[in-house]
């Protein structure tokens, strides 16, 4: 099965009409050297062929809404479709973001309410959602750390300590907020080493990037001993977020001592992600952090017994460090959130973290009865957890990659493959709370099976997939020689 | 099991450094390196003339795994640089030790090379990676 693109389905000068009344208004008031002169470039297909067109792509996705989908410090679980019904109100759609407060009280309420019950579940003391996604987030949040010292004049902090194992993101945020990097290493427990921690601090340190769970899939054990040598030599702590939803409403950031965090409302709080929908990466700020905050953000006053809800400016954070867009956020994917966090309370909120590392080391046991081997079998596995298929690559000559592959095969989404890298021929599985427990036996049986194959008959595996519309791609010549645009309809168009 | 020259010095984050000729030395990645990378796609190197002092990051390689940064193994200042290699990455993967050469450096001391890792103790390097 494979699918043309919707330009070569067409056929020039082939013409369809809308199958609705067209209702949009004529563009007679539009002056005449402003209208085009050339037909637009647009493919010719008929409105069914467009229906059927994009029907078929939508069946070849690998989705979470059509499959599992363990990837691993992606979070990918249901997103539920009340949130997506309540953001999509009428009065929510149609809110133009130019629209004065007064007419705005609702959808401020809900963003208001969706701080509060943030900086709540974070033990952080505000909450700003301004910023568009994850890597934003981080940014913002090292901005701000730097922000903080210079407004003491400590303008030699530059230096921000990120372990090993931390996302690929951190250090990459670090040098955009123009500090230097210093690389901490993991220890065999999957810890930040203090010692070389205590080595690595001191009056130049601006502040520490740590994940907790960190990205091999554990709770930091010392993270109250980290905070305390990271504080006493001057330096700030900062919280990715990427893995909260192992900890939400069971232990919080601000309570181990964090100054910022960023959250990926797009994973803990559900909202469609992955090609999927746009991110959003609200930070929390502890104290000293709050005058640095992003705006907008909406603060409420009473008005006569009123609750009146307004946008916080520069004129009232006056050390802030700016705005990260035009208005405020992904507002669209902040009402999902915000429906969420609503729909779950807060003992919701801890049944995700209970489930979501049930669910964890349930499958990590099975993988391990059958053989599989975990990069850290003396922990327990938060959210997510590491196999390393170093065994299997050694004994039958099959990577990780083409295990990922093959499981495209059985109707499984791929773990994160290759990360992190300090672990060989990993695989990162997240089952995520919404499973049940049905699917990952079967995820645990298509493991097994997949060795089974590599035993008895490798290409199986170094050549899957092969029920898929596209079988095995060339990825270095994808990587090379990247072409994404066809080439001969941009230049008809042109 | 990966092939080591036995005559060059290796570092514990798998470069290399071939015996120097004339104060200069050629520098790359090991075949483990290469091979646990996987296929690479692109390579960054440094610029000729510039300097450099040991454990600095002077280049990246790129697969289709990741990027990741090569720290120079040695202080020195850059006298040539595997142009080849901005067309083909490929050569490093097929021939790591030879064709598959990063850069050179002019050595800021004659002997800077003498305190790396041997062959045989790289091997133990890469054998725990494993």
């Amino acid at each position: 099965m494979s699918e043309q693109t919707i330009f070569e389905l067409g056929q020039t000068d082939r013409r369809a009409f809308a199958q609705a009344p067209d209702t949009a208004p004529p563009i007679d008031d539009l002056p005449e050297t402003l209208r085009r002169d050339t037909a637009l470039g647009l493919p010719e297909v008929s409105e069914l062929d467009t229906v059927r067109h994009f029907t078929r792509l939508s069946q070849m996705n690998f989705s979470i809404d059509t499959h599992f989908y363990p990837l691993g410090s992606c979070t990918m679980k249901y997103n539920p479709r009340a949130c997506n019904a309540l953001a999509s109100l009428p009065g929510f759609l149609g809110r133009h973001p130019l629209a004065p407060a007064s007419q705005s009280q609702g959808a401020m309420a809900c963003l208001y309410e969706l701080q509060a019950m943030l900086t709540t579940v974070t033990g952080m003391a505000a909450v700003s959602l301004a910023p568009m996604a994850g890597a934003q987030g981080e940014f913002s949040g090292v901005a701000m750390i730097k922000a903080y010292h210079e407004s003491r004049g400590d303008s030699e902090r530059t230096q921000i300590l990120v372990p090993e194992a931390a996302h690929g993101t951190n250090p990459a945020t670090a040098v955009m907020c123009g500090c230097e990097v210093v690389e901490l290493p993991t220890d065999a427990d999957g810890d930040v080493d203090i010692e070389v921690l205590r080595e690595a601090v001191g009056p130049k340190t601006a502040g520490i990037m740590l994940t907790n769970p960190s990205t091999v899939g554990v709770f930091e054990q010392d993270i109250l001993k980290i905070a305390g040598i990271v504080h006493d030599a001057g330096g700030l702590l900062y919280y990715d977020g990427a893995n909260l939803n192992a900890i939400l409403g069971k232990a919080r950031p601000g309570d181990m001592g964090f100054d910022v965090i960023h959250m990926n409302l797009h994973k803990t709080f559900s909202t469609p992600h992955g090609g999927g929908g746009p991110g959003s990466g609200a930070i929390g700020v502890g104290p000293r952090l709050r005058d640095f905050m992003p705006i907008p953000v909406v603060d409420k006053t009473d008005d006569n017994g009123h609750d009146w809800y307004h946008w916080l400016t520069e004129k009232d954070v006056p050390y802030t460090i700016g705005r990260l867009s035009a208005f405020m956020g992904n507002t669209g994917v902040l009402l999902r959130a915000f429906v969420y966090a609503r729909m779950l309370g807060r003992d919701g909120m801890t049944r995700v973290a209970e489930f979501a590392t049930l669910n964890s080391n349930y499958l990590m046991k099975r993988l391990q009865d059958k053989g599989f081997e975990v990069a850290f079998p003396s922990r327990r596995a938060s959210h997510e957890f590491i196999v390393t298929l170093k065994n299997e690559k050694q004994q039958f000559g099959v990577t990780a990659g083409d295990f990922a592959k093959r499981l495209l095969d059985y109707g499984f989404h791929a773990p994160t493959v290759y990360f992190p890298m300090l672990v060989p021929e990993c695989f990162l599985i997240e089952p995520t709370e919404t499973e049940s427990r049905a699917t990952l036996d079967a995820f645990v049986d298509a493991m097994a099976t997949i060795r089974d194959e590599a035993k008895t008959d490798a290409s199986m595996l170094t050549n899957a997939p092969f029920n898929l519309p596209v079988q095995r791609l060339d990825e270095v010549l994808a990587a090379k020689r990247l072409d994404l645009a066809d080439q001969s309809k941009l230049a008809r168009s042109a | 099991m990966s092939e080591r020259p036995e005559d060059y010095r290796y570092t514990k984050t798998h470069e290399w450094v071939a015996p120097a000729e004339n104060g200069t030395v050629k520098i790359g990645i090991t075949d483990h390196a290469q091979s646990s990378l996987g296929d690479l796609v692109f390579v960054e190197l440094p610029e000729v003339g510039a300097s450099f002092n040991a454990g600095d990051q002077i280049a990246v390689v790129e697969s289709v795994k990741a990027a990741s940064d090569i720290y120079s193994p040695v202080a020195g200042e850059v006298a040539r640089v595997n142009d080849a290699l901005e067309d083909a990455p490929e050569q490093v993967n097929e021939d790591p030790f030879g064709e598959g050469w990063l850069f050179e450096l002019k050595l800021e001391s004659a002997d800077a090379a003498d305190s790396l890792l041997g062959a045989d103790e790289y091997k133990q390097v890469a054998d725990a990676d494993d």
